[in-house]
């Protein structure tokens, strides 16, 4: 904790605000323009060694291969189905990226319009078309407990510093959560302390950027989590 | 710029009928986020001018034949309400606000960075509550906040204001009477950090002399505007960015 002092003052920029005018690398969310770095939206100054960039508060989910999301079926096609996963681009999930043998034309019996898929961007090409995959260990579809949507610059807080937050909204509630990439979050278990993480998901992302968030979510599920452990 | 009056728009002291000087622009008040259910907002005051923006996006561009494989469109829509003027205004689109839709888009189009959403659209809505003269410039001046409170990728923000001559003065920030009945009216668009003008009209008559008088009185004005702006989005972030946390 002590840390967080020594670490120079995180700086709110907004679009158009130089960065660094000594010859650093462009960033993330920055743009260059006679040799100097600009911030290209609203957010934190953040130095890496990869180059002078911005983490926005603010924005619409860009899908990144290998990120896992949870998506909502859309639109069924004889040999794909299109899912929502909150991007500004349709992502098609073609039959042959489901771990299951389906015919031409017989999409409809394995998954429907409104059905729950944890899914992994395969790829996004040049011109941002996607591809999403339910091809890998853990990837399926979604039954019973409930989804929260939460703004998907606010995901790493909902895990934490190494999964630090997530470990303990887990261990505390003994509830499955998955958190998608793209904001959206899953959490399966009993009615009460489903409800008490999923509240206590929203007290992360309203008070995402103060201090000390893990105690007081973990002083929160305290009081929120019914007594049972005896 | 059609009228006639026999109102003096500036009297022997320099002195304007709302009490400005010719340089002086009307009170603005802007703050940003202030509707929930759009991904960006702003509402901004020019004098007795009320204006709301709304931006949505980036999103699946629709109709379909609008998208651009290459870059995201941005779309615009510039509406008055009914009760905007002192007339009712007969509401829905007409050839004005088709125009004023177009040029507001085209502005934004030189900032945001619309090569990273490539057949996406940015919806941008400009709602004129009050009019007073000048709203297109409060539109555009509420819609680039709105933009950057969306977190959509831009080069800078745009503020706008208007320059223009009553009375044989060139003034700065027209009001209503000044603007029906005076000589010229030049609303102005810039991109601060580069100067670059990015809206330019001019309705009415003016010397070459005028002309460059009321551009310089423009873009003087135009980067205070630029500071409120900065000052709206930062004052909406403010508490979070004191309370900034360092973890990842």
């Amino acid at each position: 904790m002590e840390r967080r002092n020594a670490k120079p003052k995180r700086e709110l920029v907004l679009p158009g605000d130089l960065l660094d005018s000594t010859g650093a690398k462009v960033g993330e969310y920055a743009y260059e323009r006679d040799g100097n770095v600009y911030a290209a939206v609203l957010g934190i100054k953040n130095v890496t060694p990869a180059g002078v960039g911005v983490i926005p508060l603010h924005g619409q989910y860009m899908p990144v291969a290998g990120d896992l999301v949870i998506g909502t079926i859309n639109d069924i096609g004889p040999s794909n189905w299109m899912v929502d996963i909150n991007a500004p681009y349709p992502a098609p999930l073609h039959v042959s990226e489901v771990p299951w043998k389906v015919e031409f034309g017989d999409t409809s019996r394995f998954l429907n319009i409104g059905d729950v898929v944890l899914l992994k961007v395969l790829s996004v090409d040049e011109s941002k078309k996607i591809q999403v995959t339910m091809n890998d260990a853990g990837l399926r579809k979604i039954e019973g407990g409930m989804l929260v949507e939460i703004s998907h610059t606010k995901v790493s807080r909902v895990i934490g510093k190494s999964g630090s937050m997530i470990q303990m909204l887990k261990n505390m509630s003994d509830c499955r959560i998955t958190v998608g990439q793209n904001g959206r979050i899953w959490i399966d278990g009993e009615g009460e302390s489903a409800e008490a993480v999923a509240d206590a998901i929203k007290m992360i992302e309203e008070e995402a950027q103060s201090h000390n968030l893990t105690e007081r979510i973990k002083e929160f599920l305290e009081k929120r989590l019914p007594a049972e452990e005896e | 710029m059609s009228g006639h009056t026999d109102m003096v728009l500036v009297d022997d002291n320099g002195m304007r009928i709302d009490g400005r000087t010719a340089t002086e622009h009307r009170p603005i008040k802007i703050e940003a986020g202030v509707l929930k259910n759009a991904d960006g907002s702003a509402y901004v005051e020019i004098g007795k001018n009320k204006v709301l923006a709304a931006v949505y996006g980036p999103r699946e561009c629709h109709p379909r034949h609008l998208q651009d494989p290459n870059k995201a469109v941005i779309q615009c829509k510039y509406n008055m309400q009914a009760f905007s003027v002192s007339d009712r205004k007969r509401p829905g689109t007409d050839r004005r606000s088709i125009e004023i839709s177009k040029i507001t888009a085209e502005a934004l189009e030189n900032v945001v960075l619309t090569e990273l959403y490539p057949r996406a659209s940015i919806d941008v809505y400009i709602e004129i509550l009050q009019a007073n003269a000048g709203t297109r410039c409060a539109g555009l001046t509420a819609a680039s906040v709105a933009l950057a409170d969306a977190g959509i990728p831009m080069r800078d923000i745009v503020p706008a204001i208007a320059a223009g001559k009553a009375d044989g003065h060139v003034l700065l920030d027209l009001n209503k009477e000044e603007d029906n009945y005076g000589q010229a009216d030049v609303p102005i668009a810039l991109v601060p950090s580069t100067d670059e003008i990015v809206l330019l009209q001019m309705d009415g008559n003016m010397t070459r002399e005028e002309f460059d008088r009321a551009i310089s009185l423009a873009v003087n004005a135009c980067h205070e505007v630029y500071d409120l702006q900065k000052d709206a989005l930062k004052r909406r972030y403010a508490v979070k960015k004191e309370e900034a946390e360092s973890d990842e």
